[in-house]
């Protein structure tokens, strides 16, 4: 067949390019321009040139801010995945117990992010928070405003209860989806329990296994709402994560060079993440 | 290898089964000879599954024993009953290779890994796939996986039945004849007791030497496909098996002559005495298309290939008769049984004709 061309079909993508340009490119450009020069007020700019970029990387505020980031990301992984999968394993598959866990594990993927924090801020307290109370009352001093250690024990507890679910509900997914042939067959080949799970259920929840990592990862990296609303990044900086840190900068010292430096590096972090979901997806994808 | 004896099986699904319609399973009373070919043919929804699977003991039947060589195993469990079951969609184990997949069995039991090395070739060689091996078998063709679900029974010795559950289902037409042949071959080579389950009566009687019909949750008829053809014991088998399936018609008997409306047709005996409504049955094969007999009023004719399906109406009935593919419909067409192969039914069950 001919193919027709005609320059004119570039009209068709202008409204989605005009869009973009105002809600992504332009803000983004002046971040671009703010990181590149001083200002003292009253729309005054010198020229600062590299200046912000190369104090950002050289600060040990930064270095420590992604280095808590990253670890906490490391933890609630290895905490909501493999809770996340033996949870979704002892769910059941049929009858009406299906639809109540359902909802009950949504619920908590239901309630804004500031409402989840305001909850176990108040959950949390020693005074008047149930939780906070009755740990106290058990002998064990907890007291996350004070300690570093129970304020990361907070933080981790509060986003594994609010985000768990996204893996058990995305592990049951992928289990439903198995015929109850292979569970039969793995019976008259005389399959352990765990034979089960590895060369039948594993390789079945891979798929989606693999987008909850990515998700949950990309999401704790982002983390901002709720540890600022539980410790504000406190006590000292022991939960200011890069999030929590950029806005301290931007918005606290009003410093907008270097926090616009330092939106651009995270910025620049997310992207290359994006892209190692989206090389890895696709890979996987081929590969099947 | 092993005699499976079905002794009064009967299974419900639901709790506390009352009445015969709560049974997905009426009564099996049933024996698969050792080293024997059955087919267990029968519609959707007809019990078929149901009793192979309480054969290979994924299901506990409600009622009844099941025998392995004499032996109880009901209370068995899949594993230790130690058969072989191929699914409708191929089970295999996706992150393994086809090697792994077929020592998976043996090394689940323990097998000591020389003897699962030389059992895996063997099989290998058995099912053809030798050379895909150290292949990952995500990668395989649907009849290529289903011959691994089937090499992953072949590659226990000791298995004492090898039952299908409609194994071609997701196969290539001409894949099928090419499995099926395989199936045979393996059959006769080492005597493995089969039971087929399906749907397709091609399949059934090409597989099979013993077919067994199954209805409702009964088995009404157990034979060669010969006898199944020729002399059908229910109704259904006549509807069933064939295509198209066997006329029947409501008739009055009266000695060695049967009335259809205002017709009467010869009987080559009488048939005994039996109480319910009595129907004639004869096989489109054997309808005789020509100038003599009962007058017709042909409605269409389908022309299927191989010959030509008359379709025509006697005495208000739609009945079918197969004629030659160069043979043509009369211009007065009138139609002749052959009376040696007339079956009568009383109650849908066939009955016996005398001299």
């Amino acid at each position: 067949m001919e193919k027709t061309w005609n320059n004119k079909a570039w009209f068709l993508v202008l409204p989605v390019l005009v869009l973009v340009a105002f809600s992504a490119v332009i803000p983004l450009m002046t971040v671009v321009n703010y990181s590149v020069q001083d200002t003292f007020g009253n729309n005054v700019f010198f020229w600062a040139g590299t200046e912000w970029f190369e104090e950002l990387l050289h600060s040990d505020r930064f270095w420590e801010a992604m280095l808590r980031n990253l670890v906490f990301s490391f933890i609630i992984l290895a905490i909501e995945v493999p809770l996340g999968i033996f949870i979704a394993l002892n769910m059941p598959k049929k009858g009406w117990a299906v639809p109540v866990c359902l909802v009950l594990m949504a619920l908590p993927l239901l309630i804004p992010w500031n409402v989840v924090g305001t909850i176990w801020q108040v959950f949390g307290r020693n005074d008047i928070g149930l939780f906070g109370y009755y740990v106290n009352a058990l002998g064990i001093n907890y007291n996350y405003v004070q300690d570093p250690i129970d304020a990361w024990v907070t933080v981790i507890i509060m986003d594994v209860w609010h985000w768990t679910s996204l893996v058990v509900l995305l592990c049951y997914a992928g289990l439903v989806s198995i015929p109850d042939a292979f569970y039969q067959a793995a019976k008259i080949d005389g399959a352990s329990r765990w034979a089960v799970f590895r060369y039948i259920q594993l390789p079945k929840m891979q798929r989606v296994l693999l987008i909850a990592v990515l998700l949950r990862f990309m999401d704790s990296f982002m983390i901002y709402t709720e540890p600022f609303v539980v410790t504000g990044g406190g006590p000292g900086n022991s939960t200011t994560f890069l999030s929590i840190d950029l806005v301290k900068t931007a918005l606290g010292q009003f410093d907008l060079g270097p926090a616009a430096a330092m939106s651009l590096v995270y910025f620049l972090i997310i992207l290359l993440l994006s892209w190692v979901f989206y090389t890895v997806m696709t890979n996987y994808d081929a590969e099947r | 290898m092993a005699r499976v004896d079905c002794n009064h099986i009967r299974h419900a699904y639901g709790p506390n089964p009352k009445s015969d319609k709560d049974f997905a399973l009426k009564e099996v009373h049933q024996v698969f000879e050792d080293g024997g070919a059955y087919a267990l043919l029968g519609p959707s929804g007809c019990g078929k599954t149901t009793l192979l699977n309480i054969i290979s003991g994924l299901l506990h039947p409600s009622h009844g024993q099941l025998l392995f060589n004499g032996r109880d195993v009901t209370n068995l469990s899949t594993q230790e009953r130690n058969i072989a079951q191929v699914f409708q969609f191929p089970v295999i184990y996706d992150t393994m290779t086809v090697y792994d997949n077929l020592a998976f069995p043996l090394r689940n039991r323990g097998v000591p890994e020389a003897d699962v090395d030389r059992k895996v070739r063997e099989t290998l060689d058995m099912i053809d796939l030798a050379s895909w091996a150290k292949k990952k078998a995500r990668g395989l063709t649907a009849d290529q996986k289903q011959k691994i679900s089937l090499g992953r029974g072949l590659v226990r010795s000791d298995v004492n039945a090898i039952l299908f559950d409609e194994p071609l289902t997701v196969i290539d037409p001409h894949m099928k004849w090419v499995l099926r042949s395989q199936l045979k071959q393996l059959h006769r080579r080492f005597g493995y007791t089969m039971v087929y389950v399906t749907h397709d009566q091609t399949e059934a009687l090409t597989f099979a030497e013993r077919v067994v019909v199954m209805y409702d949750g009964e088995i009404v008829q157990i034979g060669t496909p010969a006898e199944l053809f020729e002399r059908p014991r229910h109704t259904f088998v006549g509807y069933f098996i064939g295509s198209p399936g066997m006329n029947v018609m409501p008739v009055a008997i009266d000695g060695k002559t049967a009335t259809l409306g205002s017709q009467r047709i010869e009987l080559p005996g009488a048939p005994q005495t039996a109480t319910g409504p009595i129907e004639l049955g004869i096989r489109p094969e054997y309808v005789r298309l020509g100038r003599e007999g009962m007058a017709v009023k042909v409605s269409k004719v389908e022309d299927v290939g191989r010959h030509k399906v008359v379709r025509a109406n006697l005495e208000g009935r739609e009945i079918a008769a197969v004629i030659g593919e160069d043979e043509t419909v009369p211009a007065e067409p009138k139609v002749r049984f052959e009376p040696t192969r007339i079956n009568i039914y009383a109650d849908s069950w066939r009955v016996e004709m005398g001299a």
